[in-house]
């Protein structure tokens, strides 16, 4: 078991709105904010909750395909642009596809860990509506080993996932997956309803559960086994938190329940060249949350809630397994039966999630903290789960790829 | 001569035209199709572009190039089979790029009538001018000794009528798109009653492969497009002139052209669909018909009236609108033309009054775009339109009048054998023009 040689807190979260199709802001033919305005949106609130940039020790900044989305590298010089009180610090980007969030995490974590940061402001973004969605799956599939696009579907990852669908139809009966997977969506649009700003916000289908579950497949123009409602959507947005040692929430002003302890963390990576075993199961998430919990001292029934990487409403339904909390084959009735709804025995992905409040790739992972600190700390407003006494700790997955790179961690509120 | 090879080489007339584009960017794909099939592997495809500018034909490719792009980017699951043994295409983007330059490569844009010399079909989409179409048909047949055959584009000339005059011994055929081609559904086919079967069959399997819904017409000019809609325009015109007895012409043409949109829930009203037509053409169509009927006169002075005011309407190259009855900002009716005064007259000024004159419409309000796709449009419908029965309003007796108006037309179309059958004519209205209901129905009965 790992020990941190020293306490690490996340606090000081924000996100920008998740702008995409949903939103009502949103028109595909107007022009919209670029990725500056996404950075400095977040740093600066985030700065502004941590008492300002003299506070900073360094920057950190997750995202996945600025290359390519954005014509846009050297991510790191963008943190000075925030603020500048930031010029001439130390930043750093890392890339890990989806997981790019959560490995900048991890980056501020390490910093703070090796004492050479007290505070280090950590940015995750994305803009991804730059291109139609046809040519972001070229670019989105750079989360996959390049050697199979040449053989894999137009709508690369979809295809991965609807595979795993397609298997999982196979092992449990497609009529129970499906159910399980409308009753992920359901959930999520209903969770994205009460966060403004979230993707899903201005949602109102009625009944999004039934929508979901009676609409089928269209393997002519998408992919064999899931439609959109299985899909998270194209997203642009950031989030920042700051990251911090004891004296880094001192110097900052912030009182320790304020912000939220990480208490446990795995962070685990694939092979991206090797095909997966069983594609029923998340075995690098289940690598990933074994060690988090583990690390943690604690078992799955000590969460009082969990953001997981839905990218698809498949990957929710096999997290619940690759978790503990499903045995396997059972996720798609643990789902069905409402135990992950809001009011269920654990709520999942309270603001949406990847398909409710959206999946800005890069920027996913810190978003899930900041929703994780929101709950944690009693700032989730409408969205705001009660989280139980004797369950006071939260785990948030940020996955990869094709379960490739995971990032799993373990927070509890301060104290 | 099989399917694919009788598309080894066509020729498309006034290609850079409205209806002549569409045209050509569907057969240009499909030709692309075809000649991307391993079976066809060693077949060369060649479409010609034939159009009198070359300013036109270069906009022509502008055109194709984004259309096609659009295509392609919409069936790229698919196309990434067909390119699966490519192995250099590898990303979405490489294959896009590729499929729009094999379209492309099958296109030759030229001002020469030659190149249509060697075509074995031969799509004509020229300007509706009975005259020039036979001139450019005969000329091009007695100089291809292939014997090609014709589509005509025509919308109203009675296809025999080209097929004897031009010389082409039943080698045509009447193939009418909608415009635009490339998004409307329907296709009329009309054979002549000299038309070779095989030119036939042909069409319905092109027409298939265009994914288009084909409605067959007999050979009376108009077809059944025209047949309903000159005469539903004539109605609009005429009952306008009754109202502006009592008022101020644009008034009443504001008034019909809101009773035939909103009361009857059409996409667009009368005056909107003449000016989108282009006044010029509703007018060249209806003088090609005229001599074709007997009893009635398809024609209107008050759109020999707007022409020599030269107020036209038709649309400008990028498809925005052109004024005409109604003047137009971004695509919606600001104004309504008064040629008394030679100028449009605000619709603000005067549409609460003309609103009242006319009455409330059926409530709840159906858009017809709310409508159009609903499962329960004919139950929706059939309510509304049962309000308006039992109501006296103006504007609700000048819809009841509209409505059994278009009934009429549609049974004429029957009666005079236009069209074979009721289905025929409520298809054409219902997909050429998007109406929500066929003409013939029982709903102002």
């Amino acid at each position: 078991m790992k020990k941190l040689r020293r306490k690490v807190y996340i606090a000081a979260g924000y996100n920008t709105i998740s702008l995409g199709t949903g939103r009502k802001e949103f028109h595909p033919k107007k022009p919209r904010p670029g990725i500056e305005h996404y950075i400095k949106e977040a740093g600066q609130a985030t700065l502004k909750l941590i008492g300002g940039s003299q506070n900073v020790d360094e920057g950190v900044v997750g995202n996945f395909m600025a290359p390519r989305f954005n014509k846009q590298a050297n991510l790191p010089a963008f943190i000075p642009m925030i603020d500048p009180g930031l010029l001439w610090k130390p930043c750093i980007s890392t890339e890990g596809a989806c997981a790019s969030g959560g490995l900048a995490l991890i980056a501020g974590m390490k910093s703070v860990l090796a004492e050479t940061a007290d505070v280090a402001l950590t940015v995750g973004f994305e803009v991804q509506n730059t291109v139609k969605a046809i040519y972001g799956a070229d670019i989105l599939a750079g989360a996959g080993w390049f050697q199979e696009r040449k053989t894999g579907h137009a709508f690369f990852f979809p295809g991965k996932f609807s595979d795993r669908a397609g298997a999982y139809y196979q092992k449990i009966g497609r009529e129970k997956a499906r159910r399980g997977m409308a009753r992920w969506y359901g959930n999520a649009i209903k969770n994205a309803r009460l966060c403004p700003t979230a993707q899903e916000y201005h949602n109102t289908t009625e009944d999004p559960e039934a929508l979901a579950f009676n609409t089928e497949p269209n393997p002519k123009a998408f992919v064999d086994n899931l439609t959109v409602f299985d899909c998270s959507k194209v997203s642009d947005a950031a989030s920042a938190l700051a990251i911090l040692s004891e004296d880094g929430l001192q110097r900052c002003g912030i009182p320790k329940n304020e912000a939220v302890e990480i208490v446990g963390w795995g962070q685990v990576e694939a092979d991206i060249s090797i095909a997966p075993e069983d594609l029923t199961v998340l075995e690098t998430t289940k690598r990933a949350a074994a060690e988090a919990l583990e690390s943690a001292g604690i078992t799955p029934n000590d969460l009082g809630t969990i953001e997981t990487h839905d990218c698809f409403t498949i990957a929710g339904l096999l997290a619940t397994e690759a978790i503990g909390l499903a045995k396997p084959g059972e996720g798609a009735d643990f789902v069905a039966q409402g135990h992950t709804d809001r009011g269920g025995k654990i709520p999942f992905n309270t603001t949406g999630g990847l398909i409710g409040w959206g999946h800005p790739t890069g920027g996913t992972g810190v978003h899930q903290a900041v929703t994780v600190w929101e709950q944690l700390t009693g700032k989730a407003g409408d969205a705001q789960v009660e989280i139980p006494a004797d369950r006071p700790y939260a785990l948030a997955i940020n996955m990869g790829g094709d379960d490739k790179t995971v990032v799993a961690i373990v927070y509890k509120r301060g104290e | 001569m099989e399917y694919a090879e009788r598309l080894e080489n066509v020729t498309v007339l006034g290609a850079a035209g409205k209806m002549g584009s569409g045209i050509l960017l569907l057969t240009a794909v499909e030709m692309a199709d075809l000649s991307l099939k391993p079976e066809n592997k060693d077949r060369k495809f060649v479409l010609n572009a034939v159009d009198v500018s070359d300013e036109a034909l270069s906009g022509l490719m502008k055109f194709l190039r984004d259309q096609v792009r659009k295509i392609a980017e919409k069936k790229t699951v698919i196309l990434r089979k067909v390119y699966e043994d490519r192995g250099d295409l590898i990303e979405n983007f490489d294959i896009i790029d590729q499929y729009i330059f094999d379209v492309m490569r099958v296109v030759r844009p030229t001002t020469r009538l030659e190149a249509a010399y060697e075509s074995n079909l031969v799509f004509e989409a020229i300007i509706e001018n009975p005259e020039l179409k036979v001139k450019l048909l005969s000329r091009i047949d007695k100089n291809n000794s292939k014997k090609p055959w014709v589509f005509t584009n025509t919308s109203s000339i009675p296809i025999h009528q080209l097929d004897e005059q031009a010389g082409l011994g039943g080698r045509i055929l009447g193939v009418h798109f909608y415009n635009p081609p490339a998004v409307q559904k329907l296709v009329e086919l009309i054979e002549a009653k000299n038309t070779l079967k095989e030119i036939v069959e042909f069409a319905h399997t092109f027409a298939k492969n265009l994914k288009k819904k084909i409605v067959p017409s007999n050979d009376f000019a108009g077809f059944i497009g025209n047949g309903h809609f000159m005469r539903d325009a004539l109605h609009g015109i005429a009952e306008a002139e009754r109202l502006s007895k009592d008022m101020p012409l644009y008034e009443a043409v504001y008034m019909m052209n809101k009773v035939s949109q909103d009361f009857l829930i059409r996409p667009m009203g009368i005056f909107q669909l003449i000016d989108y037509v282009g006044i010029d053409v509703c007018r060249f169509i209806m003088s090609v018909m005229n001599p074709h009927v007997k009893d009635e006169d398809l024609h209107s002075n008050l759109l020999d009236r707007m022409i020599s005011l030269g107020v036209k309407g038709g649309q400008y190259t990028d498809a925005s609108q052109k004024d005409g009855f109604l003047k137009y900002e971004k695509g919606r009716p600001t104004g309504v033309y008064d040629p008394d005064k030679k100028e449009y007259v605000v619709i603000s000024e005067f549409q609460k009054k003309c609103d009242e004159k006319l009455g409330p419409l059926p409530q709840p309000v159906l858009p017809w775009r709310t409508v159009i796709g609903n499962p329960e449009k004919n139950e929706i419908l059939g309510k509304s339109f049962k309000e308006i029965n039992t109501m006296e309003t103006e504007g609700a007796k000048l819809a009841r009048r509209y409505g059994q108006r278009s009934r009429e037309i549609g049974k004429k179309l029957l009666a005079d054998n236009v069209a074979r059958c009721e289905e025929d004519v409520n298809t054409v209205l219902l997909t050429g023009f998007f109406h929500a209901y066929g003409p013939i129905n029982d709903y102002f009965n």
